[in-house]
């Protein structure tokens, strides 16, 4: 198919656009649970748009790291909101 | 042909995740903002995934579903984690 490049390429035009728009976030936030929220939403960004690459590249590589951008995301976001919540993250 | 149908869900995930970040940016307050990004992180990944799923199914001519774990991490982990962020941010507010 001859359009199924352009089509992904528009994908990851769509996600780059949403990490920007995140990341707008991070800078303005008022609060810092706001940035921990835009800090969250940038990592799925970014984790799809890894995957989008991979389908492009047609390598099952970059599932790997897409899987550990996952991961380590969740340990950031669940240690940040711990620290907002206790102000220390093991107690 | 379902390449086509892959790169077509990867464009609705995308599309997905852009209007999550979209109502992010938007939003007013906080307790608002929460809700949009988990448009992106459910129903994004989980048209990228089905994309995913079907474009390297078709390309090596065997069933691919390695990309369930990535699924079921996003199933565990958004819950919890907005939980957590929502119930620090009621903390700091002095909704204890």
């Amino acid at each position: 198919m001859s359009f199924v490049p352009a089509v992904l390429m528009s994908a990851q035009v769509l996600l780059a656009l949403a990490m920007l728009l995140a990341l707008a976030r991070l800078l303005a936030g008022p609060r810092a649970q706001d940035r921990v929220l835009a800090l969250d939403t940038l990592y799925v960004n970014a984790m799809l748009l890894v995957l989008a690459f991979g389908i492009r590249e047609g390598s099952a590589l970059y599932f790997d790291a897409a899987l550990v951008i996952g991961v380590l995301g969740f340990v950031s976001t669940a240690a940040l909101a711990k620290f907002l919540l206790r102000g220390e993250v093991i107690e | 042909m379902s390449e086509s149908i892959a790169a077509l869900l990867v464009l609705a995930g995308a599309a997905c995740a852009f209007l999550g970040s979209l109502g992010l940016v938007r939003l007013r307050t906080f307790y608002e903002r929460v809700h949009p990004p988990t448009m992106g992180t459910t129903l994004g990944t989980a048209l990228v995934l089905c994309g995913s799923i079907v474009y390297f199914t078709a390309l090596q001519s065997r069933p691919v579903v390695h990309e369930v774990l990535i699924a079921i991490l996003m199933t565990v982990n958004t819950p919890v984690t907005y939980m957590l962020l929502v119930r620090a941010a009621l903390h700091r507010d002095g909704h204890d």
